[in-house]
């Protein structure tokens, strides 16, 4: 589904990602790992088309199309989410219509009329049942004043909500207490399915016990110094990452 | 598509007025210029009383002898009030008793508007008196309204017909004296709207007018008089828009409200005149004065969405005599290009007990300036006065200005005065999440500009809501960096 070839991105004239490979299909799930500032959220924003971020050779491939030329939102049409690290504030427009407005706009781009309001109302009670989400907490504005776990909650409500082809969930564990995490990992869970894929950025393999990757990447320093199975994610628990650094070295 | 601050910019300075037409009707047009055989010649053609065209003549006699104001923090070449002509009406002079009547190319004209009469007809609810230039073409509701005692017409009519209520009233709020615009507007107004709401009267329906500037060169100089009598409530909404033309078009208008004891006056405004070229050439001069007297109970709300104007110099105020009235106002302002907006409120508590709000939401982009100006005057005599101001600015881009322009006079030390005061600054990161939820640049911004001036849409009716979130859309479309 996913094809990230030999990719290189930079950001005000510093280079952060220095030769990607990666490919994800449908039906797996990723864990990227790696140090801090080590480029895990930069590939996330460049693969969901972050302006900012200028692409200086490779590319990253969707169902066989490059998506150089994509917006952003074209994108998240085709079916890319991501879920943020840092979830971004959006006074006065509560949870409700922002998720109105990005679902009916991802429709109006599929041709599609807007979707019933009735057909919302229950999608919205079903998936907020689901991550046990008040209702109340939907008709407040977008992250304000939102708890650190409450913002990573609703990250996976609106993933849950416009149900995407390929989830990219950036550190979404971290900040979440261990009721929310189980919570919420079931819920990535409830979605996962044959056709779709996740990628989970993470530091910690307390929610690889609950979302179990087939695959766990090592990022260092802009690359994908080591690939493995799950339990690279246990021996870099134990370890930490001096003797992968110490090998990509050599 | 990418969006860089340039391509961004860019973007925004091609966005053209929306409403930018011109329709071509016969119209009956004075000639240009200014002197006190014109007066007489406005006041004779509407077939006024003698005590009208004196009224008239002393209000022009004032205004010679006054200057331009120049405090407002605006700039634009001062108006030839000599090259401007200061009547015309559309020529079908009689009134229709159908829409079958008027000119097909008028009709036409409201419904490029998107504001067709069988349409506005249908809305439930809303009574239209649609003023094209200077002359009201069509009213509707007429009926319902005058079975409860409500008269709402043309102040032409008005004068007419009524001749007691508005001898009374004109001028008692906003003397022909008050200001430069005040003075020239009680000179030569050419038209405007007249309500009264008996005692005990709750209007069942909001009542609107649209406005439109039609006659290229012709000063448009409405006044609207509003009298909520003892007990009685109205709401009555207010919108207009243009089309574009190179000179610069003056508007001046006057609003008096009074609400006697125990009354509520609910004034909203939607306004989206031609702002001027995207190189700042052209647009309307908007120079309007809005005061409402608040008797013994009574309460008064301003709401306003101003997105039009190349100039705007506007301040809605309330003058809370009675004890226990409430005085208050809500705005959002637009600014885009070069538009220069300079407005908010007056609220001068003279009653005890009186209480005032005033929430500003200004916004502004490309080069624009944006200023807040609101005084809180508490006298000497009003205890317990309370007054909460709230004025917050969002910017988009380093180019445009937003200014805040509190003054804050208090004579009764019970008072109690909160004011607070934000700018922000919508953030790259605010429009990337939303792109990345499959909401494009343009309608995230919409979403956000609404979400920051939810606090006041939520305070206009609700048809008004719409066409109001769509004029904050047009207004900036493309528009962040
Ligand atoms: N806009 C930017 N301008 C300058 N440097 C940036 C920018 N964005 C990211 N960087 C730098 O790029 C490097 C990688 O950042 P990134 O956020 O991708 O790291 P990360 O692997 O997600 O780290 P963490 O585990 O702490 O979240 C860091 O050194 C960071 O400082
Ligand atoms: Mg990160």
């Amino acid at each position: 589904m996913l094809k990230i070839n030999d990719l290189h991105a930079r950001v005000e004239d510093k280079d952060i990602l220095k030769g990607i490979n990666l490919e994800v299909n449908a039906g797996e799930v990723h864990a990227i790992m790696g140090p801090n500032g080590s480029g895990k959220s930069t590939l996330a924003s460049v693969i969901a088309g972050k302006e900012e971020f200028e692409v200086t050779q490779g590319n990253v491939v969707l169902d066989g199309e490059d998506l150089e030329d994509d917006a952003p939102e074209e994108r998240a049409h085709k079916g890319i989410f991501l879920s943020f690290q840092y979830p971004v504030e959006i006074p006065g427009v509560s949870v409700t219509n922002f998720m109105k407005t990005a679902i009916n706009e991802s429709r109006k781009a599929r041709g599609l009329e807007d979707m019933p309001a009735k057909e919302m109302l229950k999608l919205i009670r079903e998936k907020s049942e689901m991550l046990e989400i008040d209702r109340k907490f939907l008709s407040r504005s977008l992250n304000e004043g939102f708890s650190g776990g409450e913002k990573k909650r609703n990250e996976i409500f609106q993933m849950a909500m416009l149900e995407p082809r390929l989830a990219i969930l950036d550190e979404t564990d971290s900040g979440l207490d261990i009721d929310a995490l189980r919570i919420v990992a079931n819920g990535v869970n409830k979605l996962k399915s044959k056709d779709n894929a996740v990628v989970v950025i993470t530091h910690y393999q307390r929610l690889l016990e609950y979302i179990v990757p087939d695959f766990v990447h090592v990022l260092h320093n802009g690359k994908i110094v080591k690939s493995g199975g799950k339990e690279l994610a246990l021996e870099l628990e134990e370890k930490g990452y001096d003797w992968i650094k110490n090998e990509a070295v050599v | 598509m990418a969006y860089t601050e340039e391509e961004l910019k860019k973007e925004l300075e091609t966005k053209e007025y929306e409403y930018g037409f011109y329709t071509d009707i016969e119209s009956e047009t004075f000639p240009v210029g200014l002197n006190e055989d014109i007066v007489v010649a406005i006041s004779r053609k509407k077939e006024e009383p003698e005590w009208m065209t004196e009224w008239r003549l002393e209000a022009f006699k004032a205004w010679k002898e006054m200057d331009e104001p120049e405090w407002a923090n605006v700039q634009y070449a001062k108006p030839d009030f000599q090259a401007i002509s200061y009547y015309s009406a559309p020529n079908s002079k009689p009134k229709y008793d159908s829409l079958d009547e008027v000119d097909p190319e008028l009709l036409d004209t409201f419904k490029r508007l998107g504001i067709s009469l069988d349409e506005q007809k249908k809305l439930a609810g809303v009574a239209v008196d649609i003023v094209i230039d200077s002359v009201s073409v069509a009213t509707t509701f007429k009926k319902t309204l005058a079975e409860k005692g409500i008269i709402f017409c043309s102040i032409s009519e008005a004068i007419k017909e009524h001749p007691e209520l508005v001898k009374k009233y004109i001028g008692s709020i906003v003397p022909q004296k008050d200001n430069f615009y005040a003075a020239l507007n009680s000179a030569v107004f050419s038209d405007g709207s007249f309500c009264y709401i008996p005692k005990g009267v709750r209007c069942p329906m909001e009542l609107s007018t649209y406005f439109r500037i039609n006659q290229a060169g012709t000063g448009q100089f409405e006044r609207t008089l509003v009298i909520a009598d003892e007990g009685s409530y109205v709401s009555y909404l207010e919108g207009c828009t243009a089309p574009s033309r190179d000179e610069n078009q003056l508007h001046a208008a006057v609003v008096e409200l009074i609400a006697l004891d125990d009354a509520e006056i609910k004034y909203s405004t939607v306004q989206n005149w031609f702002p001027g070229g995207k190189d700042g050439v052209g647009g309307v001069f908007n120079f309007v004065t809005k005061r409402g007297l608040c008797e013994k109970n009574a309460k008064i709300s301003w709401t306003q969405v101003e997105t039009g104007s190349a100039v705007t110099w506007k301040y809605p105020s309330c003058i809370l005599k009675g004890d226990n009235s409430i005085g208050e106002f809500y705005s959002i302002a637009v600014t885009n290009n070069y538009q220069q907006a300079d407005t908010g409120t007056k609220m001068i508590h003279i009653g005890k007990n009186t209480r005032s709000t005033i929430i500003s939401k200004g916004i502004s982009a490309g080069k624009s300036q944006n200023s807040y100006r609101g005084l809180v005057q508490v006298n000497s005599r009003a205890k317990n006065a309370r007054n909460f101001s709230q004025c917050d600015s969002l910017l988009m881009g380093n180019e445009c200005g937003a200014h805040t322009f509190p003054y804050i006079e208090v004579k009764n030390k019970t008072a109690q005065i909160e004011h607070e005061a934000t700018t922000s600054k919508i953030g790259e990161d605010q429009i990337f999440y939303c792109n990345q939820r499959g909401i494009e640049t343009e309608k995230a911004i919409a979403l956000i500009v609404n979400g920051f001036s939810k606090e006041v849409l939520n305070k206009l009716p609700m048809e008004f809501a719409v066409e109001a979130q769509k004029l904050l859309e047009i207004s900036l479309e493309g528009s962040v960096g």
